[in-house]
């Protein structure tokens, strides 16, 4: 028989474009404090591992795995860096709880990329680097735009000997990617738009969006092209934060005080890195879907889900992963978004927390902030965005550009 | 809990290999624990990946890039990391893939590519300290082990001959080892005492070299084992543990953060005397007198008495504790990560009998395996047994 494991704590930072008073590590003890204040829990005595999701390049470090263990309660303890995003860690959790060995586990992911004064330069050592990098330059372009956050002042170590020649962001995937997408599903660049507004719209919301805003289709259609058909609204701006997640098997939950909200499936998956031979529809989140749903017993995923958190840090993302992951037909997201299924009361309330358009782009922690607004709605906690009577949810998240790896997590309220 | 097996290993050979990439360096190691096991890629369900800094190689999500050779392409993959520590970390990922039953059949791949980082991969270390406290000191790594070195030697009145005794023991074990960068069947003490000295008391000979390669384990449930194999080893206990950053808050004379996942991982084991209980170790040996240290750790002898074990040949090869009997870090080399062939493969080859010219006469049942990472503050520990 196996295990059930749940969430029994959750805790995040302030979301925030910048945090230049605050250091990592304060991030991280504020947002794993307030997650065992939540589970009532003592973590030098109660918790029995450690799990933080990060990776070298975003967090300036060699070998961050050093920098972890005393901000999360964890010195003289097991602890342990997943290198990936937040829902990875916490299927690493999840598997150890299913062990037998561990009862409870802590799970912290964050996001400090304020810190990075190059993301884009960052971003292209993902790039393979004898048949990819080469193709994204030095090239002529006559202004830099790269990332919302990238301003003119930045220094630009990577550029090359005049102004005018500058390496490729590596954002342009995401419009390779888009192009595919809209040819193959018909889908209009205004529909993109929408999910923009839709967003942006719920993230009024929720207290913690960094992003939330009141535009039109037209304002999102207007913004410069970055990456064509990628526009700049298009794009989910960063942000800092980190959350922290409490995982307890069954027989914890019963010794604590709380409101338990059960994993019941979870799956991750990768496509091959190479851009050349991969799918481009996203193949890895219908993967991990199908390893998720067969676990958590989910047989029909339309009928069965009530809400879904998936992964938007491009608008386009967000309908070719409800896709992906059986939420609606292929090419049909549209149409769900079109007759107003995917907003607060309609049959598939998606990226209600305003995702990570309306609440910035979280890097390693996305994952978590997409269970994280499952967990709040299914323990009503949701305000003024609560859906009533929701018993199912489903958070996808993807390790970004240039990855082609996610994963999916269902929590249920039985 | 599902009991995990071990059913086949790859090692590539260590060396500075420029030649090859790191997804190239997987592949080989992939397909030689693929073809030491017959076991298939359709039939392994997920795939971990360790590998230590992505300075090392210069890329971002290193574990993404390297996926494909690894064979984990449309398979639920993670890469998972603590430093030094991954080399026996990565296999404990893989313990629990299996253990919980997500997974009944798990592929690990360690991989490591210092080579191309120039002008020597030293200068990925650069960026492994505070940087606000430590990195306006400028410090490297050497210098910072001297200290531990140093303050070891002088707690237990340790002398610098015996210490040496290691690094003559591990490069004579390595000449046996068919992926051996530096073995050396002739090395004496004073060979390793006249060596250029880096960093007072480390000296040349004390440090294992820096090396390229990938090693490769299949891990399966018992079951499945069964139909592979008729003499599976298993993977009985694992441990893992983090002190604090703040190093310079801690006593360096006792890893007792070895000590802490010792206890986990012979719990989980049933080991009561690990002392009698186990046959043989590899504890992490960047170092020789972290060799020393980690066997003290290990709780396989007690404080300071380790360079005395090592003196009276109590872990030689064929003597009553055989330790690093595959040749270590310091003979075969420290590709970080990919130690996991030195640190768990060869339990696995010491134990199954596969172990070659290198294999412990006296018919091993239980091994150790350790590693050791980040700032001197992670230690990760492994049980193997027969049967």
């Amino acid at each position: 028989m196996k295990r059930r494991v749940a969430v029994v704590g959750i805790g995040h930072t302030d979301f925030n474009s910048m945090t230049p008073e605050l250091g990592w590590k304060e991030f991280m003890f504020e947002a794993c404090q307030k997650a065992y204040m939540d589970a009532g829990i003592e973590p030098r005595e109660d918790v029995d591992s450690f799990i933080t999701c990060a990776e070298d390049y975003w967090e300036g470090f060699s070998i961050f795995d050093e920098f972890v263990p005393d901000q999360v309660g964890a010195v003289l303890r097991p602890c342990c860096t997943v290198c990936g995003d937040g829902l990875f860690g916490l299927g690493t959790a999840y598997m150890q709880i299913l062990t037998g060995q561990m009862n409870i586990v802590a799970i912290e992911a964050h996001s400090k990329i304020s810190d990075l004064l190059t993301f884009g330069d960052i971003g292209l050592f993902a790039y393979d680097p004898i048949f990819e990098r080469p193709i994204t330059g030095p090239v002529e372009r006559q202004h830099y735009t790269g990332s919302p956050s990238y301003t003119k002042e930045s220094p630009k170590p990577l550029a090359g000997k005049t102004n005018e020649k500058e390496r490729i962001h590596p954002y342009f995937l995401a419009g390779l990617e888009m192009q595919h997408y809209l040819e193959k599903t018909g889908t209009t660049e205004e529909q993109c738009a929408k999910v923009v507004v839709k967003n942006k719209k719920n993230a009024f919301n929720n207290p913690n969006a960094e992003y939330e805003a009141n535009i039109s289709i037209e304002n999102v259609m207007n913004s410069e092209y970055l990456f064509k058909p990628v526009k700049k609204l298009d794009i989910s701006p960063n942000v800092d934060v980190a959350i922290a997640f409490v995982l307890a098997s069954e027989e914890a939950v019963k010794k604590l005080d709380v409101d338990p909200i059960w994993l019941k499936g979870f799956g991750w998956s990768s496509e091959t890195p190479w851009l050349s031979t991969r799918s481009m529809d996203a193949k890895y989140a219908t993967m991990a879907s199908k390893m998720a749903y067969k676990m958590a017993g989910i047989a029909n995923p339309k009928k069965e889900i009530d809400i879904a958190e998936v992964d938007d840090r491009f608008s386009y993302k967000e309908l070719q992963h409800l896709e992906a992951i059986g939420l609606s037909e292929p090419g049909e997201a549209r149409k769900m978004l079109d007759s107003g299924d995917l907003d607060l009361k309609g049959s598939l309330p998606t990226n209600i927390s305003g995702g990570s358009l309306g609440i910035g782009n979280c890097f390693e922690a996305t994952g978590l902030q997409k269970a994280l607004e499952i967990v709040t709605q299914l323990r009503e906690h949701a305000g003024k965005r609560q859906i009533a009577n929701a018993q199912t949810g489903v958070a996808q998240s993807w390790r970004g550009i240039p990855s082609g790896s996610g994963a999916v997590a269902v929590f249920g309220r039985e | 809990m599902n009991r995990v097996a071990v059913i086949g290993g790859g090692m590539t050979l260590f060396r500075r290999r420029l030649l090859e990439t790191g997804k190239e360096l997987s592949f080989l190691a992939t397909k030689m624990a693929m073809e030491d096991s017959g076991i298939e890629k359709k039939d392994i369900d997920m795939v971990v990946m360790g590998s230590a800094p992505d300075a090392f190689d210069g890329i971002h999500m290193k574990g993404e890039n390297l996926l494909d050779g690894a064979a984990a392409a449309n398979k639920p993959y993670v890469r998972v990391f603590n430093g030094g520590g991954t080399s026996v970390f990565a296999p404990i990922a893989g313990w629990w893939h299996v253990a919980s039953g997500v997974a009944d059949t798990a592929l690990v791949v360690c991989e490591e590519k210092m080579g191309s980082c120039f002008p020597h991969p030293q200068t990925a270390f650069q960026h492994i300290w505070d940087p606000v406290i430590d990195r306006p000191l400028h410090p490297n790594l050497v210098w910072l082990f001297a200290m531990e070195m140093n303050r070891y030697m002088t707690v237990h009145d340790i002398k610098k001959e015996d210490i040496a005794l290691v690094a003559v023991k591990n490069k004579r074990n390595a000449a046996g080892h068919p992926c051996a960068q530096l073995p050396d069947e002739k090395i004496t003490v004073d060979d390793v005492l006249n060596s250029e000295i880096m960093a007072w008391p480390v000296q040349r000979l004390d440090i294992s070299p820096p090396s390229d390669g990938a090693s490769a384990l299949i891990l399966c449930s018992e079951e499945k084992a069964r139909q592979y194999t008729d003499d599976p080893i298993f993977i009985d206990g694992v441990g893992w543990n983090i002190d604090s950053t703040m190093w310079t808050n801690r006593d360096l004379y006792f890893p007792r953060y070895v000590a802490n996942a010792a206890k986990m991982a012979y719990k989980m084991a049933g080991i009561q005397d690990p002392r009698k209980e186990i046959d043989f170790a590899e504890p992490y040996d960047p170092f020789d007198y972290k060799e020393l240290h980690h066997l003290e750790g290990l709780l396989l002898c007690d404080k300071g008495q380790a360079p005395i074990l090592t003196r009276e040949g109590v872990t030689q090869r064929d003597g009553d504790l055989p330790v690093c009997p595959s040749g270590g870090l310091l003979g075969v080399g420290n590709p970080i990560a990919a130690t996991m062939g030195q640190k768990v493969c060869e339990l696995y080859w010491q134990l199954s009998g596969k172990a070659g010219k290198r294999q412990i006469p006296t018919d091993p049942q239980i091994g150790v395996g350790q590693a050791w990472g980040d700032i001197m503050q992670m230690g990760t520990v492994i049980v193997m047994r027969r049967g």
